[in-house]
């Protein structure tokens, strides 16, 4: 009997028929499994907890007084003067006030030792929107950009689905703290040119998600290297930057460059976003920091597709100018961060659980590998599903973040209340315990 | 250094084009009643600027939307999380009231199958990546707007097929039209996966009529082809004939529960009818469940902030203030309409009869040294830094004939209007009254050409994004 040739749905496209929106993984599945069971300390307190989402919610009460105290940033005052200007503001060039605000708001970040140039940022609806934007600008479908292991799931879509780039990873494991090494980049590369595949940039998260930890300097340094030597771009996406537990370990390729006068640096983008941060995911509010004119020139021009709301722009611009307000929501919301950090480090610890040493984030990197039945992927989904059926925690198998090395599990820490993480610490121990009993 | 992707150094990005010369014009030379009344008057920008007081009043009277409050409690948190590309569910709902009321009621629309976009732009390119992809190829109506070279076809790889509408039958479309683009695809081997229409019409401001969207069904029904209708100026229709949705056809025709209902998907934004094009509020309605999973994951590169929709969901959600709205805002179009038809009328300038939009198509074939698009050129050139008008050539939105002019009426005050027209008076007066010879337009036209190097060029756009639709 001839095999039937499915056609795709009466014509439409080969890219809404794929899969490589990603949606099918475990990632995206626990997530289900919390919405159908969500935990809720009254009325469902044997519920799911969620701590698959790396949301920041510890400073939501630091933006809420400013809102209180400043009306204006949100509300265009009485009889709305403004709003019908802003309500028509839909230049890609982005409200200059907010770039502004933007530029120095990264620069604090890291405290002042880069500077950034507002005229060199453009904005994006979110970083996945800036993201994938830089592929469009760097890559041709077919093309490849090179991945450390483990990565952010989303980048699966993000970076692939729409563009046709393909993603190489660079493989890292626990032998050396998941840190990339030239070897590491040079085998991904070779594998790269094995498939056909030509190379146009290597993207890096740093902080890097879901490590929890920044990246070395000398690493940084090798892999500004790496990209000049292959004559390919670099792309940091710094999205956690400003949730680091110390302002002094976060060094930013931003850092890297102006030690070396700006020398190659036409091959670097920055991305980055107030959604991990300043906790406004919702928001939309990304951007593309690029040191090369005709990346930002054509980026600012493709933005047209995902611009921030003119509403939300001007909110931000208030928010981030008021040098009283951003300096002391980096600092607070850095000591809260930290806090929860070694609230779950010490927890997971009684239990028995060792973790990565991270340093920044909204998640902590676990290694559950001695509690495998066998060193394997499927292996660690069992374990996963049982962590997530029996001790009712959603958190993410290193397997969703392409992970190497089977058993490391990525747990968030800032998206619930105290109270809930002494839960989920408490069911964790509770769990270890029956184990090594059995 | 690493190269660039196709993308960008080819220019469907369009901002390379002679048309741009306008805006940069316009920009070094703005119009200010009282800083430089002698400045360039702003007509090729489609913005609505005649209702903001109705929503500056209902801020006023609602201060605590803006203000992340709801019932008096603050929802700042729950805003500043919700980043689900389901969309906000009350915003949802109130769009689809307003979108219905827009129609009259005719129609309802279903909650399932809207996907939220930042603006029209991105729906328009997020539809385009569901239904087609390289050598494909989706069919206009020309004359249309000129951000669809950019917004259809910069990275998504699919081409754009001119349907050929003339001013002999006043631009409407026709089967033999159709059947002629959906053959010129054929011959340049691309395949053609649907129509995409303007209802009501970017640039020409009017509104299709049922003859026209049977045409398109049964041409559609017939090609097993997709139709998309670009309904963004729906709710300026401000005189009749009354607007007939793609929607209200299929409904009249029973042809809801067919296959080809799923091959129909509609395009709306508040850009323009509310004036709120920062607001980045667009959307996409298809009958296609595919279409509709496939958009709204796509929607996570564009998501609509939920600050903004929460505001307008309050808005949309007063059903006192929506039809107020809507009445208000159609007599205020309407009136700008005729004063801008009236202030050609005294010019000797005629234009398109419309009934909605935010703009005239504008009919200045007989200014023209000769029927071409190099005269249509002149003329524009002649506009913009004599006249002191930027207004938007026709070749710009690839119109078949040359002569034609798109002019805005909505997003200037009455005394600026008036003055345009003045304007426009004076200069007609000089190049007709005077019994001009041919030969000395022709001179004319020669001192112009040497003076002012361009290429005429069919991808226009211009630097200040917008959709200057």
């Amino acid at each position: 009997m001839a095999i039937e040739i499915e056609k795709p749905s009466v014509g439409l496209s080969k890219v809404a028929v794929s899969d490589t929106h990603g949606e099918d993984s475990p990632y995206f599945a626990g997530w289900k499994a919390y919405d159908e069971n969500p935990y809720n300390e009254s009325s469902n307190p044997s519920g799911v907890i969620q701590m698959g989402l790396a949301e920041n919610q510890v400073s939501f009460d630091l933006l809420e007084k400013y809102l209180e105290e400043h009306s204006e940033a949100s509300s265009w005052g009485k009889g709305a003067p403004g709003f019908r200007e802003n309500a028509l503001f839909q230049d890609y060039h982005g409200l200059k006030s907010f770039r502004q605000a933007m530029a120095n708001f990264m620069g604090q970040i890291r405290g002042g030792r880069a500077k950034f140039d507002p005229d060199r940022i453009v904005l994006t609806a979110g970083a996945t929107a800036a993201n994938e934007l830089l592929t469009f600008i760097l890559a041709d479908p077919g093309d490849a950009l090179l991945v450390p292991t483990p990565y952010y799931p989303g980048f699966d879509r993000d970076l692939r689905w729409r563009t046709g780039v393909k993603i190489v990873p660079i493989h890292c494991d626990s032998s050396n703290n998941f840190q990339v090494t030239p070897e590491a980049m040079e085998t991904a590369y070779q594998c790269a040119e094995s498939m056909n595949l030509k190379v146009r940039g290597i993207l890096i998260t740093n902080p890097s998600n879901p490590l929890g930890a920044t990246i070395q300097r000398s690493v940084l340094e090798q892999i500004l290297d790496f990209a000049v030597n292959k004559n390919i771009h670099l792309v940091s996406d710094e999205i956690y930057s400003g949730s680091t537990f110390s302002s002094s370990e976060f060094i930013s390729i931003a850092e890297i460059l102006e030690n070396r006068s700006y020398r190659d640096s036409e091959r670097v983008h920055i991305v980055y976003s107030l959604s991990k941060d300043l906790g406004l995911p919702g928001f939309r509010v990304g951007t593309i920091y690029s040191y090369n004119d005709k990346v930002v020139c054509t980026a600012r021009r493709m933005s047209s597709f995902t611009l921030i709301s003119s509403q939300t722009q001007h909110l931000l611009a208030c928010m981030l100018s008021n040098k009283e307000f951003s300096e002391n929501y980096i600092k607070t919301n850095r000591e809260r961060l930290t806090k929860r950090y070694d609230m779950i480090i010490k927890g997971l610890k009684n239990a028995g659980i060792e973790c990565l040493k991270g340093n920044a984030g909204l998640f902590c990197w676990m290694n559950l590998s001695p509690l495998l039945e066998e060193p394997t992927r499927e292996s660690e989904l069992e374990l996963w599903k049982t962590i997530l059926n029996e001790v009712r925690l959603n958190i993410s198998p290193g397997s969703s973040c392409h992970c190497s090395g089977p058993g490391w599990f990525r747990v968030c820490f800032a998206n619930i209340s105290e109270q809930t993480l002494e839960i989920a610490l408490e069911r964790i121990h509770k769990f270890m315990e029956q184990r090594r009993r059995n | 250094m690493g190269l660039l992707s196709r993308k960008v150094t080819c220019n469907s990005h369009g901002q390379d084009s002679s048309y741009f010369l306008g805006w940069l014009e316009y920009e070094k030379n703005p119009y200010d009643e009282v800083k430089n009344p002698r400045g360039i008057i702003q007509m090729g920008l489609a913005e609505n600027q005649l209702s903001f007081d109705l929503l500056e009043s209902w801020l006023d009277k609602n201060p605590d939307v803006a203000g992340f409050k709801r019932d008096g409690q603050s929802i700042f948190k729950e805003l500043a999380l919700f980043q689900d590309y389901h969309g906000f569910p009350a915003f949802k709902k109130a769009l689809l009231d307003f979108m219905a009321e827009i129609r009259g009621n005719k129609v309802t629309f279903d909650p399932n199958r809207i996907v939220l976009t930042a603006g029209a732009t991105s729906a328009n390119e997020t539809l385009m990546f569901c239904l087609a992809e390289q050598g494909d190829a989706f069919l206009l109506p020309t004359p249309y707007y000129p951000g669809f070279d950019r917004d259809l076809r910069w990275r998504t790889g699919v081409e754009i097929v001119p349907i050929k509408c003339t001013s002999s039958n006043r631009f409407k479309i026709t089967a033999s039209a159709l059947e002629d683009a959906y053959q010129r695809a054929q011959r340049k081997n691309l395949r053609v996966k649907g129509v995409l229409v303007t209802n009501p019409s970017n640039p020409l401001g009017t509104t299709m009529t049922r003859e026209e969207l049977d045409l398109l069904v049964n041409f559609i029904t017939d090609k097993e082809i997709h139709l998309i209708s670009d309904e963004i100026y729906s709710g300026t229709v401000f005189s009749s004939p009354a607007f007939v949705s793609i929607m209200e056809v299929f409904k009249d025709q029973n042809l809801e529960k067919t296959e080809i209902w799923e091959r129909v998907h509609i395009v709306y934004s508040l850009s323009k009818d509310l004036g709120l094009p920062g607001f980045r509020v667009g959307a996409i309605y298809s009958n296609d469940p595919i279409v509709v999973a496939a958009a709204t994951k796509m929607s996570s590169f564009g998501l609509v902030s939920s600050q903004t929709q929460y505001l307008l969901s309050a808005m949309l959600s007063d059903k006192k203030f929506t039809k107020e709205y809507i009445a208000k805002n159609h007599k205020r179009l309407r009136k700008r309409r005729s004063m801008l038809v009236a202030g050609l009328e005294k010019a000797g300038i005629d234009c398109l009869e419309s009934n909605a939009g935010l703009f005239c198509w504008v009919d200045m074939r007989h200014l023209l040294s000769s029927d071409t698009f190099e005269a249509e050129m002149e003329l524009w050139k002649r506009i913009v830094y004599d006249v002191k008008l930027n207004i938007s050539p026709g070749s710009s939105c690839h119109c078949t004939e040359p002569g034609w002019f798109r002019v805005c009426f909505a997003n200037m005050s009455e005394d600026t209007l008036k003055l345009a027209m003045q304007r426009l008076k004076s200069f007609v007066g000089s190049i007709t009254g005077n019994d001009r010879s041919h030969q000395e337009l022709k001179n004319s036209r020669r001192k112009f050409s040497s003076k002012w190097v361009f290429r005429l060029s069919f991808q226009s756009f211009h630097d200040r994004e917008q959709d200057e639709r």
